[in-house]
């Protein structure tokens, strides 16, 4: 989504215009098949009945969204409540995953501005610094976090042995653990956008409120956040969609308190749960959740390109 | 007048904070780097270096399995990124060079729908796909689920380089009678190697590196490294896994670094 600005970009010239349909082919041809028609038989999915044992019997039903909001007793036979269980789990995943957002927000934003007022020949090797980690398969960062953040691991050794603590600090399976881990996972996805949007950012404007005597951090406030408020928005959107619904920082770092969709969904096709229409649902209002967000986003971007942003 | 320029542009506090962000992001693979030379059986005491887990990795108890997954693992990666990256190249060539048309955005849209939907969603969706059509789930239920989302990230490196060439080179072509095809091979996929490269690379390392859909529409028993990373891991991290992790980050770092340097290079000079 981010490059979506480079791709939609001038250069586009007509050279090909005639094997246009036939160069594209294979690209809607497989993500049709592979992409679009799989989300389609999920929703389908999501209102069929539940065979045990995994799998769906092909009859129609909505059990999998009552069972996701409304709580009917033990027999099925009691006046619907609210079932607030489902509820709480996207509560929290929306939580953690504002959380982590936050938190990258606050060490990306300083960074992506540092990045940006280095020399120009400097700001790239910075950026490939910041990149490099994404690329290390997330599973083995994760992995490698927990390991960081053990009882009895490497950082606590350190804390201890340079006299800051007396006992280790518990910090894997705490909501804590798991915003760090979300935070490490997606955290270039907040630097580039910021990082773009300071680059462009016209450094006079900075110069002439500071020569009408705004101070450094009025000018901050009042003339570069605003001029690069897009970039900070698409960031915090590209870091909060796929913490939402991870499944492996809240699994490996969270514990099972910490519980976010992603492991409710992977249980309902894994473990003993087995409901697949249900995880369907869930699914569904997930990935509802994020086009409704990613449509409000889009809609304030094509605003603010108007507006001669 | 330049010391005031230099003064407004820097805030005291962010360059610690960018230091910081580094050793965050830096620390947990540097930690577990070196405590894969441990020579310890132990994860917690250091007893100086050794190479006796990499041994362990490839010769240890659970050799065959972590051998078989690679061999899973490096097959599907370079199909899948082999074939999405030429899908890529296509797609890039139609869009930026198939002049306006009216399925534009919405051909943009199909391509970055990958990156758009959740993993976990997309992971369900291609299970329930393969299932709904009484597809059997193995290796190749793998191979074309890493095709599908691997295609957008070979494709951003490689538009975005099209879009830096200029297409003068390609008309010069057709002036001296060459053919469109011609024109198209000759000269613009010449021209376009360092970004197909790119591309190729990025859809190497994230089919590489995929967990939560694999782990999704694999059949029993077939494992590719994240995977049986992730079976050891909940057992407890040991000792193998995290030479056998620090040798996966290993590739994933040379790849991306070549891939930098290869999109650098311009041979449009």
């Amino acid at each position: 989504m981010a490059a979506g600005a480079a791709s939609g970009g001038s250069a586009t010239t007509d050279t090909y215009k005639e094997a246009r349909t036939w160069l594209l082919l294979p690209a809607w041809v497989t993500l049709c098949i592979l992409i679009l028609a799989p989300v389609l038989m999920m929703l389908v999915y999501s209102f069929l009945t539940k065979e045990f044992r995994g799998g769906v019997i092909w009859e129609f039903s909505l059990a999998a969204y009552d069972q996701f909001f409304f709580d009917r007793g033990l027999f099925g036979d009691d006046p619907p409540k609210i079932e607030w269980t489902y509820i709480a789990i996207f509560w929290r995943s929306i939580w953690q995953a504002g959380a982590a957002t936050l938190l990258s927000l606050v060490i990306g934003f300083p960074t992506a501005y540092f990045i940006a007022t280095r020399a120009e020949n400097m700001r790239p090797v910075w950026v490939f610094l910041i990149t490099i980690p994404y690329w290390v398969n997330l599973l083995i960062r994760t992995v490698s976090m927990k390991f960081l953040l053990r009882d009895q691991g490497p950082l606590n050794d350190f804390l201890i042995n340079i006299g800051l603590i007396d006992s280790p600090l518990h910090i894997v399976n705490t909501n804590f653990a798991v915003q760090l881990g979300l935070f490490y996972s997606y955290l270039p996805f907040m630097v580039l956008p910021i990082y773009a949007a300071v680059e462009r950012y016209n450094f006079n404007l900075s110069e002439a409120a500071a020569d009408l005597y705004a101070s450094k951090w009025t000018t901050l406030r009042r003339i570069l956040l605003p001029a690069v408020k897009p970039g900070v928005i698409a960031g915090c959107i590209l870091v909060f969609v796929p913490s939402m619904g991870s499944f492996l920082a809240p699994d490996l770092l969270g514990g099972a308190k910490n519980f976010m969709i992603g492991s409710l969904i992977e249980e309902q096709f894994k473990g003993n749960a087995g409901n697949w229409p249900f995880g369907a649902a869930a699914s569904m209002i997930l990935l509802t959740m994020v086009l409704i967000i990613l449509m409000i986003f889009a809609r304030q971007q094509a605003k603010a390109e108007k507006s001669g942003g | 007048m330049a010391s005031t320029n230099f003064d407004i542009k820097t805030y005291p506090g962010f360059k610690a904070v960018t230091l910081l962000c580094l050793i965050v992001l830096y620390a947990p693979l540097v930690v577990v780097t070196i405590y894969s030379f441990n020579a310890s059986q132990s994860l917690t005491n250091w007893e100086g270096i050794s190479l006796r887990w990499y041994a362990d990795v490839f010769s240890g108890p659970e050799s065959s399995k972590f051998k078989e997954a690679a061999k899973n693992s490096f097959i599907i990666a370079i199909i899948a990124a082999t074939v999405s990256t030429s899908i890529a190249t296509l797609a890039a060539t139609g869009m930026v060079r198939g002049g306006k048309f009216k399925l534009r955005t919405v051909s943009f849209g199909l391509i970055s729908l990958p990156l758009m939907v959740p993993e976990i969603v997309t992971a369900v969706a291609t299970l329930i796909f393969f299932n709904s059509i009484g597809f059997d789930r193995g290796i190749m239920t793998i191979l074309l689920a890493h095709i599908a989302f691997c295609i957008p990230f070979a494709y951003l490196p490689i538009s975005a380089r099209m879009q830096g060439i200029e297409d003068s080179y390609e008309q010069a072509a057709q002036d001296l009678y060459a053919t469109k095809r011609q024109a198209f091979t000759k000269i613009l996929l010449p021209l376009m190697m360092p970004g197909i490269i790119s591309g190729f690379l990025l859809a190497f390392i994230v089919s590489l590196d995929d967990f939560i859909i694999t782990n999704f529409v694999k059949g029993a028993g077939v494992e590719t490294l994240p995977t049986a990373i992730f079976g050891s891991v909940k057992q407890g991290i040991k000792p193998n896994i995290m030479a056998i992790s620090t040798m996966l980050l290993g590739v994933s770092v040379v790849m991306v670094t070549i891939s930098y340097f290869v999109s650098k290079k311009d041979n449009t000079k």
